[in-house]
């Protein structure tokens, strides 16, 4: 595999509170490689968009990074003053939030907001970067780029809003585009065209992307690799094949077993009983353990790390022996 | 279809709402009064103890028919028959309205925050004064608590205490508590992640089982439908375009819309694969297309589809289904 684009090593995000230090984030490492698609999985709360914030310097105060780093292209940037922050976002790391009507100024017209995304992080002439907000436009599938360019976002459908973010997130070429949740706002049909966008432009401009998102159907179709997250952890990462057709973590078995198929009616869905932990009360050793079908007494004292298990990675003690042991039912 | 009447039936629903623009500024631009015609002219109909759902994206009407189903708007035309009786009518007798509940999809607004628990589950009982004493009250609400998978002591806590999952597990309950036959369920599961919504979608249907339940369920997650459902009808910009057995409209999907929807919707077999997306967008209710209302998105549509509306028809080869397609129809489908 190529040098990996963006590499997070061990990271640890912290909440001061009354109550003591919750820890929302624990012991996160993955990589992505240029042109790469992560996906990343998990309930609400799990701490999906908070690694995607994380990486990007945009973490809600109280909260910290309180170990770990994060590198882009070997560079650390978790540790950098806000202003140096500031340029790398918009010019190497891009980001699509799921609201677009939060992320688009409803004052300025479209065509502003591109042309001054691109005047800050390009050595281009307004001229130029008016035409290549045009021709940006056009790349996401706005029909009529060239007259709608001065149109307000109030002016654009929901769909349509969510192409102008992503024009805006990719208009300074990042190397690293962080999406969250990009299409969850849409419908599916309009979901289906977004995807397809996001795709064709990972695998063209060679962007590295981390995917954050619940829609498991949008991961198989869209990701690489995939991370799971729970309670702060990731508990597995593999390729993606991997990952939805033999989960190796419980959790994650659990999760793709409770997804509704839509090719066939089944009897009774599987479901996990209970309910993630709140980060106040993460019981020891594995976090899932007190859901777990297959916990032993290890499970509850100590806590696994990520280990080899079959084409993936799971932290469970399922995988401890080396010859890897596996799911059962 | 013909064995017992419906315990439910919409005939030929429809509700507009006026969102025209204020006086002055509709006599400064010239303009008329503007409608926006939610529902359409809806007929359906659901048998004593089974689910129909209504699926279609945002702006189709699904949500203003549940509301239709249970009262909370009168109709523009046409009419709510529930076992029988004019729903206009049945409003005005408790013993009728009880009968009928409705479960919301955001389980954080539908549950008062400054109510315990077992205030909450308890108000229909208050409410239609359906037992008198406050002891009764109570068991009845510590044994509605234990079907839905909670405690008789959860009664004493407050909504904040409990996970979305959890909220909508007091949300049935409290639906439940006044023993109705027919619940409407608008998107129950969508405020839920996946292993939760697994275990709200097992309770419904262990539900309908124990106490013989007809549910109108409202999605728009087509795999989460499938799961539920024995007919399922969908909607298309204030329509309904197909209504088929539920394993019929999956395994031979007739309306391109209908088609168009299932092959749009990522699957965990989908890796690695693309779709092909629908082109286009919903139009606005304000001001549909003419004719067949999908014209502009269908990849079948011809001069007839943009001028003249297609009525709910059989197909000749599927009797208990209704297309409302010129294609269909003609038979001009592609396979």
């Amino acid at each position: 595999m190529a040098a990996p684009l963006l590499e997070v090593r061990d990271l640890r995000v912290e909440f001061p509170s009354r109550r003591g230090t919750l820890t929302a984030l624990d012991g996160i490492s993955f990589a992505i490689a240029p042109g790469e698609v992560l996906g990343m999985v998990g309930e609400s709360g799990a701490g999906k968009s908070m690694t995607g914030a994380a990486v990007i310097g945009l973490l809600e105060p109280p909260g910290r990074i309180a170990g770990g780093e994060i590198r882009l292209a070997g560079e650390r940037i978790d540790n950098l003053p806000y202003e140096r922050l500031r340029r790398l976002r918009g010019k190497r790391i891009g980001a699509i939030f799921q609201d677009p009507l939060t992320t688009l100024n409803p004052l300025y017209s479209v065509g502003r907001q591109l042309s001054e995304t691109m005047l800050t992080h390009l050595p281009i002439s307004p001229a130029e970067a008016r035409r290549r907000a045009i021709g940006w436009l056009e790349q996401v599938g706005i029909p009529a780029a060239a007259r709608r360019i001065d149109s307000y976002p109030h002016e654009f459908s929901g769909g349509m809003r969510q192409r102008v973010v992503i024009a805006l997130a990719l208009c300074a070429e990042p190397d690293l585009v962080i999406a969250d949740e990009p299409t969850t706002a849409l419908d599916v049909s309009i979901q289906a065209q977004v995807i397809a966008l996001l795709k064709r432009l990972a695998r063209e401009q060679g962007t590295a992307m981390l995917l954050i998102t619940h829609d498991m159907g949008v991961i198989a179709e869209t990701a690489d690799r995939v991370a799971v997250m729970y309670a702060g952890r990731i508990v597995e990462i593999g390729p993606v094949r991997d990952v939805v057709k033999a989960p190796r973590h419980p959790y994650s078995a659990g999760l793709m077993a409770a997804i509704p198929p839509l090719a066939a009616r089944i009897e009774r869905l599987a479901q996990i009983e209970g309910a993630m932990p709140r980060l106040a009360a993460i019981p020891p050793g594995c976090a899932f353990n007190p859901r777990c079908p297959q916990v032993f007494a290890r499970c509850r004292d100590a806590r696994p790390v990520l280990r080899p298990a079959g084409a993936s990675q799971a932290a469970c003690w399922l995988y401890d022996d080396p010859a890897g042991g596996g799911v059962h039912g | 279809m013909a064995e017992a009447p419906p315990l439910f039936a919409a005939e030929d629903l429809a509700r507009s709402f006026d969102v025209s623009r204020p006086l002055l500024q509709r006599l400064l631009a010239g303009e008329g009064r503007r409608r926006l015609r939610a529902v359409d002219g809806v007929t359906f109909a659901i048998p004593r103890g089974s689910t129909l759902s209504l699926v279609g994206e945002s702006g189709c009407g699904k949500s203003t028919v549940a509301r239709l189903a249970v009262g909370l708007y009168a109709p523009s035309r046409g009419q709510v028959r529930f076992d029988g009786v004019a729903l206009a009518e049945a409003r005005h007798d408790p013993r009728q309205r009880r009968r009928m509940q409705m479960i919301f999809q955001d389980p954080y607004a539908s549950l008062n925050p400054r109510w315990r628990v077992g205030d909450i589950i308890a108000e229909p009982l208050t409410a239609f004064g359906l037992l008198p004493t406050a002891a009764a009250r109570r068991d009845r609400v510590g044994a509605l608590l234990a079907q839905v998978g909670l405690t008789s002591a959860d009664g004493e806590k407050f909504p904040h205490e409990f996970s979305g999952g959890q909220r909508q597990r007091i949300s049935i309950a409290r639906a439940l508590s006044s023993n109705p036959e027919f619940l409407v369920c608008d998107e129950p599961t969508s405020a839920l992640d996946v292993s939760v919504q697994a275990q709200i979608l097992n309770l419904m249907q262990d539900l309908q089982r124990s106490l013989g339940l007809t549910y109108l369920f409202i999605s728009h997650n087509l795999a989460v439908v499938r799961q539920v459902s024995d007919r399922i009808g969908v909607m298309y910009l204030g329509r309904i375009v197909e209504l088929a057995a539920s394993e019929t409209l999956f395994r031979r999907p007739r309306h391109p819309y209908t088609r168009a929807l299932l092959a749009a919707i990522p699957d965990l077999d989908m890796t690695g694969r693309t779709r092909i997306p629908v082109g286009g967008e919903v139009p606005s209710p304000i001001d549909p297309p003419t004719g067949c209302a999908f014209h502009p998105r269908c990849p079948l549509a011809n001069d007839r589809c943009r001028a003249v509306a297609p009525a709910s028809l059989p197909p000749p080869d599927a009797p208990g289904t209704l297309v409302a397609c010129h294609a269909v129809e003609e038979g001009r489908e592609a396979d």
